[in-house]
């Protein structure tokens, strides 16, 4: 329990710190952090799905591209969310995600494994393909540009009040979370993952638990668009399309799956890459590959679980036996 | 929209079935052989369409540039297998090859930083070599965590894969459009009944009838065929009884990155090669899979001519709807029945 205490005083800490650095690092850094916190949400509500129920979706970018694509479509076809009613539209953001949650649940919660990481994709691509062929609503390839940010006696086109406001976005939807994980629905969640079965004969309706949790996920995911189209100004097909959801499962095993935060470390060193070595040097993606392959080959618990590796690996344990024990944990973990 | 036009979309359509039945069968069969999901197979298919192009460009002799770029990337595709899907084996060259890898990224920073240090091609070589030593040290102390029974990371591993083929293409061949031209006999048209039909379209759905029907002699007559399909219905019983499913998911894989790139090369020609090809032919090439069932040469067949009908037909019918009427069947096939059509359990 004090342990626990000691790790949100870190994380505290450290939003705090972020709060009070980056807006006075220059306008770069502002717009980077900005664009990695948006993002960050996407991820933590992926990592609802694959680190805390065990459901590895390859699909999560559908949700974002819809939160995205409703705040742009209202923003230049209706005029609506300019003022106050940037309000409105973040709540439609967060509904229409989980209600798109609540329809490709049906077809996607049934399947497990491997089916299920192809059911989500497919379903991704329902939503991709709309993006980019519906051109009356979407603007097809081209995607939407949108005019300014809302003005609501806050003007948001300041991009360090943007930044508080995403910030605060960011800092609401992490303690949600993590109320949602340590309550006894999220405990549950953690049961279904680690075996369906037990939970199943325990008596939990294991169906409508995941069901719920996949429009948890959908509904911060649409949050996360609507954020993200305005902290863009501009949304395409890029935005939901395949490697946004890699990307975002990679954010997660890369900070460590199953501890929120991870999702949010793993989107800031992601963006990092993406966005601030890219303006460094041509050859930034072999850098996104090898962080890929890396993390893959030797960190099973993410950047998170270092510590703890090295722990175990000074634990007198030889080499070989901590390597299939851990891989044990893995493989009960996610898929 | 007379019979005219049915028929010229039903050709069309059929024509970019055998096409996409080369990516997807090799990506059906290392599903079902080994359970891995390769998202690095629209890589293959690219590769194999630039490889084409740089003999083209050496030797002017198409005929030529279908089986080394196939070569070519089966050798790749194995090297991937054997280095990173499996954890046994190949430790030194694992860690040699990503010592390497790493090292050669230290010295492109350190070169991009302190040029007045590492300038030259010297100094850079050097670079590589001292940080290569320090680096494969430091790997042979750490061992990889094992990824075979692992869906999620086998999916990341493969997509950082396709990562660095892409960046690797984009540094090689650049970041135009390019086109595969194939031999002038190819590229006229045959009259049938009133109707043009591009030889080279008769072609690719010739060149799919062919291998597949080479694939399905050799999976259901020789013995290496059944061992393989003994390996798809129960890996772990086919090791029972002796079958070396080690050796045959190597087989696999590389006869899976061959037919990808002997696609990417016949596909050049009419969708040319360009920067984002891979992933647009990957979910291309799972939809494939799905539709027919992960593992099944024929289930391979039938899905591709789907896909290529559904594709072309959504395209020219309903153009703003065209990819959803493409994907909403792959979800309804997983949701009712999650193995595919033709798949088996």
């Amino acid at each position: 329990m004090n342990k626990q205490l000691i790790k949100i005083m870190i994380v505290a800490v450290a939003l705090l710190a972020l709060a009070v650095i980056v807006p006075r690092s220059g306008s770069f850094v502002v717009l980077l952090a900005t664009r990695a916190m948006a993002f960050a949400i996407l991820a933590m509500s992926l990592d609802i799905l694959l680190g805390f129920t065990g459901l590895a979706s390859l699909g999560q970018a559908a949700y974002f591209g819809v939160g995205a694509y409703l705040c742009a479509v209202l923003a230049t076809k209706f005029h609506f969310g300019l003022g106050w009613d940037f309000w409105i539209v973040v709540v439609l953001g967060i509904l229409i995600g989980m209600a798109l949650a609540s329809i490709f649940g049906l077809f996607a919660i049934r399947a497990t494994g491997v089916y299920f990481l192809m059911i989500t994709l497919a379903l991704g691509q329902c939503v991709w393909g709309l993006a980019y062929r519906w051109n009356s609503l979407t603007g097809g390839d081209n995607g939407i540009n949108m005019s300014g940010r809302p003005n609501f006696g806050l003007d948001l086109s300041n991009e360090v009040t943007f930044f508080y406001l995403v910030f605060a976005f960011f800092t609401v939807s992490l303690l949600l979370l993590y109320l949602l994980v340590r309550s006894p629905f999220g405990k549950s969640l953690s049961g279904i993952r680690e075996r369906e079965l037990r939970m199943q004969i325990l008596g939990y309706n294991t169906w409508l638990h995941k069901y719920v949790a996949f429009i948890i996920a959908g509904g911060f995911g649409g949050l996360a668009g609507v954020l993200w189209a305005q902290t863009n100004g501009h949304v395409s097909p890029e935005t939901v399309v395949l490697t946004t959801s890699v990307d975002a499962l990679l954010m997660v095993v890369l900070g460590g799956a199953g501890t929120l935060i991870g999702g949010a470390i793993g989107a800031a060193i992601v963006f990092g890459l993406r966005e601030y070595l890219s303006t460094l040097v041509p050859w930034w993606q072999y850098v996104l590959g090898g962080v890929y392959v890396l993390t893959i080959l030797y960190l099973p618990t993410g950047l998170i679980g270092i510590p703890e590796r090295i722990r175990q690996a000074r634990g007198g344990t030889s080499k070989k036996t901590s390597g299939s024990g851990e891989a044990k944990k893995l493989a009960s973990v996610p898929s | 929209m007379g019979t005219q036009f049915w028929i010229v979309q039903a050709f069309n359509g059929v024509s970019y079935g055998a096409l996409l039945f080369l990516v997807g069968s090799g990506l059906s069969l290392i599903f079902g052989v080994m359970r891995i999901v390769n998202l690095s197979h629209g890589s293959y298919f690219l590769l194999g369409g630039y490889v084409a192009l740089s003999v083209i460009n050496s030797t002017g002799s198409w005929a030529l540039s279908l089986p080394v770029a196939a070569l070519a990337i089966a050798a790749i595709g194995i090297a991937m297998e054997r280095l990173f899907l499996r954890s046994e084996g190949f430790e030194i060259l694992r860690n040699a090859v990503i010592a390497l890898g790493l090292a050669v990224l230290v010295a492109l920073a350190l070169k991009s930083w302190k040029p007045n240090i590492v300038g030259t091609g010297l100094e850079f070589a050097v670079a590589v070599a001292i940080a290569a030593a320090i680096l494969y040290f430091a790997l042979s102390r750490i061992s990889i965590v094992p990824i075979e029974m692992d869906v999620l990371r086998q999916v990341l591993l493969t997509v950082g894969f396709a990562f660095l083929f892409q960046q690797a293409a984009l540094d090689i061949w650049g970041g135009n459009n390019m086109d595969i031209n194939p031999p002038h006999g190819l590229t006229q048209s045959i009259v049938v009944g009133g109707l043009y039909l591009p030889l080279y379209r008769v072609f690719m759905i010739g060149m799919a009838v062919v291998i597949g029907i080479a694939l399905w002699l050799a999976m259901e007559k020789t013995r290496m065929g059944a061992a393989v399909r003994a390996t798809v219905d129960d890996a772990q019983m086919a090791r029972g009884v002796g079958i070396d499913t080690n050796r045959i998911s190597m087989f696999i894989f590389a006869l899976g990155a061959f037919l990808a790139a002997l696609g990417g090369v016949i596909g050049g020609a009419f969708l040319g090669i360009y920067p984002g090809l891979d992933f647009e032919m990957l979910p291309l090439a799972f939809a494939v899979v799905i539709i027919g069932g992960m593992g099944s040469l024929g289930g391979a067949a039938i899905g591709a001519l789907a896909v290529g009908l559904a594709d072309n037909f959504g395209k020219a019918l309903f153009p703003e709807v065209s990819y959803f009427t493409l994907y909403a069947p792959m979800v309804l096939i997983l949701a009712i029945k999650p193995t595919g059509l033709f798949g088996r359990e």
